[in-house]
């Protein structure tokens, strides 16, 4: 399995968010297939220290493709070509020797640029804030098992609870919406019956502030689910539309 | 030395936390309002603290080094969380949690600290439940349970793979709501560089913006460490690249004690090294364990592919030295004897230095019990391994994508191959029953403490540590201190300390940026970490220790000369973030060699050579080491050692034995 890749990068480069970016052309060689994409970054990076360059800032943590940090648009899709990972988990065994390969940050305005790849993505957390939760204080909740929940429903709510947060569904969407996010969370919670009490409610504040963070509206293309890594579903902007009309028609 | 107090209330074992929470001082709304908490950390014991404390009405800020609290690598815990519910009705109960802890840990842990957990572990599924937590269900809609290491009962919650997440998703939720309504302020990108400190309190932190590169001073009547474990001193470990030592570092050198460094847990189901350029290891959960089987071919150096080598060739090492618990024992014995066997030359893969995870009898089992429930008379060979992938498939579907991304190869048809790597540090900051640190007004929860895990820690546990300390115990311990500085107004950040501690953080910084060496932080991070890895990893002895500890302080030197972080101090620098922590961890590598030289035994994920029996298991030596070794940083690389004896009076101390 094991072999090696001579690679061309056209990486974005950005010293912050008030200056133009450009890409720059570096050549990397000797880079193992069983690397990840940003193992292959590293050894990148490390060269460039030793030349005296600055590295490429990206952001990336847990790297085994759940914390959602890392939100590289590789070749125009974002987290790479593969379907269903992120790009820490994306494997230089995806790409061809003497391959050019384009990087670039998300792109999206509620999405500024902070570094070369790096981007601020705390809109995502503001929405949250504004309704992404059961309002229930610690120490109030009665016995797990006091309500059954059908296991069609908790599978549906974790189905949905599996978003990363990373922002690929605003990066692949050519509006920069999110709709995808919002109504991940707006239908996992729909779906319980912890969360159906404030369901309503919740649907208008989140869309709200999405509306406010600068966000695109939807028109149902369908690419964040193409390149959502944890196959979030389109079904989930579906609830979020009805707990949202709903929420319009019932108030006032 | 002297004499540490652990703070355990008076009564008896099942009594102490109730009483205690029954007595404790309360602060009452008015005051709470205008009383400030520093949190350093977002993971689980950071995101429930800090909801928590804020619902009450304390006024909260929260820092994280990641762009948003949702990424702290409590994220990335994979199998599940324990909690003693019984609702399986197989015998479970708080007592049985209490002493599986204490056992798994092999009696270093703390009991009281351990029974409390073991008593607010089913309120913590509740809370998680009401949050909208979305843990895995029966068909009858009530909540499933599996596995996990070193328990006979089902006690273990989980949400597929992914219960961390999900566990984590729900704190950050209530954390986010607390934001919202304006009673925590959160600060991301922003990294804590020092505790500040007022007539021997703990009264804030400097913190570097990440972005800007701006140091900031913040001021807390209190301040919470709630910032993970320091698995990443060994470089290559299933902690995320961020997770760091530097707050709890820090708060050492300001004069926390440190208590067991050396206690590290390998997890024994890690996917193996596959070359140089590897940046981090990644776990395939111990819930595999409760379906797949380890084996080894009887015969060295086998080169036979796993299909190719029959049934009665294997050697089930696990199920053949540990027939009560079998595939089951706990990570630490898992571990050696996945090293055992690949020293003495049973190894497979490539690198021989791997053992087999193999499914194929539980796909058969499965399908087979599909083929029942369906009433599917004789069905097919092809039939029973569709449908057996399938309950696989559900179970364990995301470790197997994983699995299969990263190595290439596809789990449903091959054994996995797997082998340890460093998962997890029970060592941390010595707390007492309040999780106060020995600096008064700075606590440390969940993985930052040493408190419950003892020697090793038993697999769940960890997520009920976290939430534990988070959600049911900082609200309560907390007012014991805070009730005494309700006349203690909020310091001005422009006072002498925290003018004193930023201009001292700054210096530390300038100095890394003045090196202008040669190599880049990654060269001695990870020339640590192989020193770590192969003098005090698994296995470690006299002669290695010492080996290590000269050369450690031999690449402290170098890497403050040569060193080189390029870019700006007042900028967004990641190799200036790396750099900070790589010094840091260079210190504490060299504590974690000393500790490990002092404990003259074997427990747990202490295994020292010239201490094991006859058949190579961990010997202890209770009359001698049945002690918390906290250790007291006097400066230029000296450490004094404090000890807390430990008191078993409820559990009779035993040889672990999991035959």
């Amino acid at each position: 399995m094991e072999g090696h890749l001579n690679l061309t990068l056209k990486i974005w480069r950005q010293k912050n968010a008030n200056v133009a970016g450009k890409f720059e052309t570096y050549q990397v060689s000797g880079i193992s297939t069983d690397m990840s994409f940003l193992e292959m970054i590293d050894v990148l990076n490390n060269r460039l220290i030793e030349e005296g360059d600055d590295p490429i800032a990206f952001d990336h943590d847990c790297r085994e493709g759940i914390c959602g940090m890392c939100s590289m648009y590789i070749n125009g899709r974002p987290h790479g070509p593969n379907r269903g990972v992120t790009t820490c988990q994306l494997h230089m065994r995806s790409f061809q020797d003497g391959e050019t390969i384009t990087v670039e940050p998300w792109r999206a305005s509620a999405f500024p640029v902070i570094k070369d790849l790096v981007v601020n993505r705390s809109a995502f957390d503001r929405i949250i804030a504004a309704g992404g939760f059961v309002s229930v204080n610690t120490g109030n909740a009665q016995d797990a098992n006091n309500l059954p929940i059908p296991k069609e429903d908790a599978d549906d709510a974790f189905a949905a609870a599996a978003c990363i947060g990373c922002g690929a569904c605003v990066a692949a969407c050519k509006n920069a919406s999110a709709m995808l996010f919002t109504s991940a969370k707006i239908s996992q919670l729909a779906l319980l019956p912890q969360g159906k009490v404030e369901a309503a409610k919740r649907a208008e504040a989140m869309v709200a502030q999405m509306d406010e963070e600068g966000f695109g509206a939807c028109s149902n293309t369908g690419a964040c689910e193409a390149e959502c890594p944890k196959g979030i579903s389109l079904e989930n902007i579906a609830r979020m539309n009805r707990e949202f009309f709903s929420a319009t028609f019932s108030s006032k | 030395m002297t004499k540490l107090d652990a703070k355990i209330p008076e009564g008896s074992l099942a009594e102490k936390w109730t009483k205690y929470r029954s007595s404790v001082p309360l602060v009452n709304p008015a005051n709470k309002r205008s009383l400030e908490i520093v949190i350093v950390g977002s993971g689980l014991a950071g995101a429930s603290a800090a909801a928590s404390l804020a619902e009450l009405g304390y006024k909260v800020k929260v820092f994280c080094f990641q762009d948003s609290p949702r990424r702290a690598h409590s994220i990335a815990a994979q199998g599940g969380i324990n909690a003693a519910k019984n609702y399986q009705n197989d015998g479970d109960s708080v007592f049985r949690l209490f002493y599986d802890t204490i056992k798994g840990g092999d009696y270093r842990a703390r009991e009281a600290n351990v029974h409390r957990l073991a008593e607010v572990s089913g309120n913590i599924i509740d809370q998680c439940v009401a949050q909208g937590v979305p843990f895995a269900r029966e068909y009858g809609g009530l909540l499933s349970n599996r596995s996990f290491g070193g328990t006979q009962v089902q006690r273990t919650f989980y949400a597929a793979g992914q219960t961390g997440q999900q566990l984590l998703l729900g704190a950050y939720s209530a954390l986010q709501r607390q934001v919202g309504m304006g009673n925590v302020e959160l600060f991301a990108r922003h990294e804590m560089l020092d505790v500040v400190m007022v007539d021997g309190k703990a009264r804030g932190i400097i913190a570097r913006d990440l972005v800007s590169g701006k140091l900031e001073r913040h001021f807390g009547h209190a301040v919470l460490l709630c910032t993970g474990g320091y698995g990443n001193v060994f470089y290559l470990s299933t902690n995320a690249m961020g997770s760091n030592v530097t707050a709890a570092w820090k708060a050492h050198k300001k004069g926390a004690f440190f208590a067991n460094p050396c206690y590290t847990q390998i997890h024994p189901t890690c996917i193996p090294v596959s070359g140089d350029h590897q940046s981090k290891l990644t776990l395939m959960s111990e819930s595999l364990r409760n379906d797949g089987r380890i084996w080894v071919p009887k015969k060295q150096n086998d080169t036979r592919k796993a299909i190719d080598i029959p049934e009665e060739e294997r050697d089930y090492y696990l199920e053949r030295r540990y027939p009560a618990f079998g595939n089951l024992v706990p990570r630490d014995i898992a571990s050696r004897a996945a090293k055992e066997r690949c020293d003495a030359g049973y190894g497979v893969g490539a690198s021989k230095m791997a053992v087999y995870l193999d499914f194929a009898a539980a796909i058969i089992r499965y399908g087979k019990g599909e083929a029942n429930k369906r009433n599917l008379h004789n069905p097919s060979d092809e039939e029973i391994q569709a449908m057996g992938k399938e309950v696989v498939k559900e179970k364990y579907g995301n470790l197997f994508d994983m699995y299969k991304q990263i190595t290439g190869e596809n789990p449903y048809e091959l054994p996995m191959r797997i082998y340890p790597a460093v998962h997890y540090t029970m060592g941390g900051l010595w707390v007492d029953y309040n999780l106060m640190t020995t600096i008064p007004g700075l606590y440390a929860l969940g993985e930052a403490n040493f408190s419950d895990h003892g020697a090793n820690r038993l697999g769940a546990s960890a997520l009920m540590q976290g939430l534990a300390d988070g959600y049911f115990v900082i609200p309560y311990t907390i007012g014991n201190y805070l009730a005494s500085e309700i006349r203690t107004p909020a310091m001005s950040t422009d006072s002498e300390p925290f003018v004193a501690a930023e201009k001292e953080v700054r210096g530390q910084l300038e100095k890394l940026m003045n090196i202008k060496g040669t190599k880049p932080v990654d060269y001695f991070h990870k020339k640590l970490g192989l020193i770590m890895w192969n003098k005090c990893g698994m296995a470690r002895n006299e002669k290695g220790l010492k080996e290590a500890i000269a050369e450690i302080q031999a690449l402290q030197k170098e890497f403050w000369s040569n060193v080189r972080i390029p870019g700006e101090l007042d900028n967004l620098n990641p190799e200036l973030e790396k750099a900070a922590r790589v010094a840091d961890f260079l210190e504490l590598g060299e504590l974690m060699c000393i500790d490990a030289l002092n404990r003259n035994e074997s427990c747990g994920g202490h295994f020292r050579e010239e201490f094991q029996t006859e058949d190579g298991e961990a010997l202890r030596d209770d009359e001698n080491f049945a002690y918390v070794a906290a250790w007291e940083n006097k400066g230029d690389g000296k450490f004094e050692l404090h000890k807390e004896e430990l008191k078993y009076e409820n559990i009779k101390i035993a040889q672990r034995s999991y035959k």
